[in-house]
């Protein structure tokens, strides 16, 4: 049988949202406070959903090992304390809570072979999430 | 179509062991997990249910119904249980967060009467949860 296993992260990272191809009015106007040179951070909360049938041998739709070890060095260790804008995956675009989903999407998708990879949801604050499948569909 | 969520919440212990299994690929595939003694969890539970809004009560399901059928079938189950020992499907599935939604599908799935089981969520840990559809 199917099921479908989420796990929450948690990482830390600063950014500032500026937008090469607007002027300094537009990404002032554009992106507020978080226009601000020196940046600001966050705590961000990321879960990861996977799927897949359940092992007979196991119960599990994939070894939590295997899933916690992938992050750990793929993902928590490229960004956790890292200011996102100095990353590779954001030379080109901005950091914004979009793009910081779709680009660890990106990650699992190429390198995580254990599971099916349902969808990436990050919080930025408690007060706004942004989540990513893919050309799935979100929820159910 | 409406969709209701009712949440519980139990606390109950398990290990992770597969008699098929010799004891050290036990240990690699469980870890700490695969302590015979067990380990326990705080549970939290949400089941959804989803139907259409009935005219005349206006409920898609009558919640106390809904909550005596998860107190009987779940929680008087479950409840400060040791489920490898004490909750029969146990016996021959490892309790893993995926098989435990699964087993709480099973046993409410024939005993709402008017509503539509849509979904089972269990979480283990505020960090871990599985979502069971009714999914082959």
């Amino acid at each position: 049988m199917k099921a479908h296993l989420t796990r929450r992260y948690m990482f830390s990272a600063s950014h500032r949202l500026h937008s090469a191809a607007m002027s300094e009015a537009e990404n002032a106007a554009t992106y507020g406070k978080c226009n601000n040179p020196y940046g600001h951070g966050h705590n961000y909360s990321l879960e990861i959903t996977v799927s897949g049938l359940v092992d007979e041998s196991t119960g599990m739709v994939c070894n939590l090992v295997d899933l916690d070890g992938f992050v750990q060095r793929e993902i928590l260790q490229r960004f956790d304390l890292e200011n996102l804008n100095t990353r590779a995956e954001f030379l080109q675009t901005v950091p914004t809570t979009e793009n910081l989903c779709t680009a660890i999407y990106d990650i699992l998708q190429r390198g995580f072979t254990h599971a099916h990879l349902d969808k990436v949801r990050i919080e930025e604050t408690m007060m706004n999430s942004f989540e990513y499948a893919g050309a799935g569909e979100i929820g159910r | 179509m409406v969709y209701l969520t009712r949440k519980a919440e139990f606390a109950a212990s398990h290990y992770y062991h597969n008699p098929d299994l010799t004891p050290d690929e036990n240990r690699r595939i469980f870890g700490k997990c695969n302590n015979p003694n067990g380990h326990g969890h705080n549970y939290t539970l949400e089941v959804t249910v989803k139907g259409e809004v009935d005219p005349r009560s206006g409920f898609v399901v009558d919640l106390k119904q809904l909550k005596e059928v998860l107190n009987r079938e779940v929680l008087d189950a479950m409840d400060h249980r040791f489920l490898n020992k004490e909750v029969p499907e146990f016996s021959t599935r490892i309790p893993t967060t995926e098989n435990l939604a699964i087993a709480i599908w099973q046993r409410l799935l024939s005993k709402l009467n008017k509503a539509q089981l849509h979904r089972v969520r269990v979480y283990e840990t505020p960090d871990l949860f599985v979502d069971f559809y009714g999914e082959a």
